[in-house]
């Protein structure tokens, strides 16, 4: 019911998040909390990663699709939600 | 070919060219140019290949020259010739080609170079799935050429700058972060048991899970909990203000228990709202009863924050605050109805027929005619504050009323009362049937006490004092002998009759003592109560194992499960105490 906005501003402050990235079907980020060469670092590295990631769940079974990507690091978490082409990036820092 | 020995010298050998006149080049010769004697023959056979000798210079002189020449030898067959114009035959042995060579151009090499037209590098993997992909565009362009409907935007055009496409992923997405934010309690309420419940005998606890609120909500109190039977995991929170000197609006609030920091619905309401309940089936139908006596039905599935339907004064509106709504089984026709009740006597019943809400009144208490002497001094005391409405039989109900009794009531009897109960000294704030033993209730009131009933004994079987006015009780939904009440001192309790008939086995001092909680509610399918308190929170706990026991069974029996034996494990405690007289 609320809308997108809201809800990308509710994430962007939550406890721990670092930055949020909206990247477009042609890898072009169109909404970040990041500086500018970090967003498009993240736009380029992670259109290619979930391209690789999406064919191999592909090509096991193509009536299956990738949603989510959640990559965990000795640093942070990096979540990545797959959207009609959209690429919807989180990082976050959980507290512990 | 003269035969040659040793002896013999060869002197002169002339290859002799007669053909035979019966051969076929013979007849040839004699069909196109007549030959009158051998000798002709072999003439003509000697021409062409004189003039063969003369290659160089194309001059017709010379051809003429070797003509002359030729005529000189042979002077007849030049004249044969000439009369009888012979056209010169040409087969394909004895051929005359005439070859000139020109003179050769000298021969120079150019060469130009142009500029190299852009190229670009173009590589492409084909996989499975982008086939399947290009299979299953083409089809789906194929059905649509078949229904002929009208062409979209560009793709390009809706793409720039739109966030709603991203609209799932963002909700996923917060849900996510949140996980990760409260990942230990996450873990905590799928996983977690309390082990040292074992050591602690009977005893159990709550263990505190997510607390939910929503800032807009700060000055409000929780007025109603309802879990969702559909979705496990949602919940409704009604939020409104029980004092009636601060009524300032209230809200319907809707939270998933994936995120507890931002409600997924959120209805504001004009007046505060004092009860709700979510059909059961139809998920998405919440029915709201309000502060100023309007009952509104809201769908969830519609976008914006405006009811489906909503009573009017036309229309059947209470004039007094609705305390509880219900939804019913559907009736005849199949439309879907609930009940209100509402502190201007009147139980109503309301129908949604074809969008609109028509109502029918039911009872109106305060004409009731099985009230005493002492009733009729005070008719205001009569009017209703909680109702319930029997698990099997639908038409059967209870009201608990302001004055402290109990009406067993029925549906198809308006004007009568079945039975009634003097259950408390002060308004009885809750009454629940029991999900198993059809004939046992609990009620609740502000007189600090709880009391459990069967509904053909006028005298509660059990009484509990908890030392605060209790203002909901709450039967769980696993146990026909659990159930837990919330204390306007902060405290849950929980009571399991089969292990302690006397005694709660757990009571927890949940929130801070001025705060006072109002409501309480089991979720159907996890072991989790959430509780609702006068300052907006809703609190989440996991109950550990020993609220959740059940009988123990001799080694090689199967545990015995289901409504069956839960109503049997109720039965054997009302037995006992209904031949002891209490």
């Amino acid at each position: 019911m609320a809308d997108v906005e809201d809800i990308l501003k509710r994430i962007e402050a939550h406890k721990g998040v670092i930055g949020t990235v909206v990247v477009n079907g042609g890898g072009i980020p169109i909404r970040t909390t990041l500086d500018n060469s970090t967003t498009v670092q993240y736009a380029g590295l992670f259109r290619q990663l979930t391209t690789m990631a999406r064919s191999t769940v592909r090509d096991i079974d193509p009536q299956n699709d990738l949603t989510f990507l959640r990559i965990r690091t000795k640093k942070h978490e990096i979540m990545v939600a797959l959207e009609n082409d959209f690429l919807l990036i989180v990082i976050q820092k959980p507290c512990e | 070919m003269p035969v040659v020995v040793d002896q013999m010298a060869v002197h002169f050998v002339l290859e002799g060219r007669l053909i035979h006149r019966n051969s076929d080049e013979a007849r040839r010769l004699r069909a196109m140019g007549d030959l009158p004697e051998e000798a002709v023959t072999v003439e003509t056979g000697t021409e062409p290949d004189e003039e063969k000798t003369d290659t160089l210079a194309t001059p017709v002189k010379d051809e003429g020259a070797v003509e002359e020449v030729g005529e000189e030898e042979r002077p007849d067959s030049v004249a044969l010739k000439t009369d009888k114009k012979q056209p010169k035959i040409t087969n394909q042995i004895n051929f005359s080609g005439r070859v000139t060579q020109t003179f050769n151009n000298p021969l120079r090499e150019k060469s130009s170079q142009t500029v190299r037209p852009p190229c670009c590098d173009f590589s492409a993997t084909t996989n499975q799935w982008l086939i399947y992909d290009a299979y299953m565009e083409e089809t789906q362009k194929q059905e649509q050429n078949k229904e002929k409907q009208k062409a979209t935007l560009p793709k390009w055009l809706m793409e720039h700058k739109d966030l709603t496409k991203v609209g799932k992923a963002v909700k996923m997405s917060e849900r996510m972060v949140h996980q990760n934010t409260f990942d230990e309690i996450a873990q905590n309420f799928k996983y977690f048991e309390d082990a040292s419940d074992e050591l602690r005998d009977e005893e159990g606890t709550l263990l505190p899970l997510w607390k939910f609120q929503y800032d807009k909500a700060k000055t409000l109190s929780v007025t109603a909990l309802c879990w969702s039977t559909k979705f496990e995991d949602l919940f409704a929170v009604g939020m409104g203000s029980y004092d009636s000197r601060k009524q300032e609006g209230g809200m319907v609030v809707l939270y998933s228990l994936k995120n507890s920091s931002f409600p997924e619905y959120i209805y504001p309401t004009k007046s505060g709202v004092l009860c709700l309940d979510i059909h059961k089936q139809h998920s998405n139908l919440v029915v709201v009863g309000l502060y100023d006596g309007c009952v509104a039905v809201y769908n969830l599935n519609i976008e914006g924050v405006e009811p489906m339907h909503k009573s009017i004064a036309k229309t059947g509106k209470h004039t007094d605050p609705v305390w509880q709504v219900r939804w019913q089984n559907n009736d005849m026709d199949n439309n879907t109805n609930f009940y209100s009740m509402s502190s201007d006597g009147r139980v109503v019943s309301w129908t949604l027929v074809k969008n609109e809400l028509v109502y029918t009144d039911i009872i109106r208490l305060n004409g009731a005619v099985s009230e005493g002497p002492e009733d009729a001094q005070l008719p205001i005391f009569t009017y209703g504050r909680a109702f319930d409405f029997h698990k099997q039989i639908d038409s059967l109900f209870l009201v608990g009323t302001e004055g402290g009794k109990i009406h067993k009531c029925s549906k198809t009897y308006s004007s009568q009362f079945l039975e009634t109960y003097n259950a408390h000294s002060m308004t009885v704030d809750t009454v629940k049937w029991n999900y198993f033993h059809p004939q046992v209730f609990i009620s609740c009131s502000s007189d600090w006490n709880v009391k459990i009933w069967d509904h053909t004994i006028n005298t509660p079987m059990f009484t509990f004092n908890l030392r605060a006015a209790v203002r909901d009780v709450s039967w769980s939904p696993y146990s026909s002998t659990v159930f837990a009440a919330v204390t306007a001192d902060g405290k849950v309790h929980v009571f399991d009759l089969s292990i302690n008939e006397y005694e709660s086995i757990c009571q927890q001092s949940v929130v801070d003592e001025k705060t006072k909680l109002t409501h309480l509610e089991f979720n159907p399918t996890y072991p989790i109560i959430t509780v609702g308190d006068d300052r907006g929170y809703v609190t989440s706990f996991k109950l550990s194992p020993n609220l959740r026991t059940k009988p123990k069974v001799k080694k090689g029996q199967e545990v015995p499960k289901g409504p069956e034996f839960e109503e049997a494990k109720m039965e054997k405690l009302l037995s006992l105490l209904r031949q002891s007289p209490v």
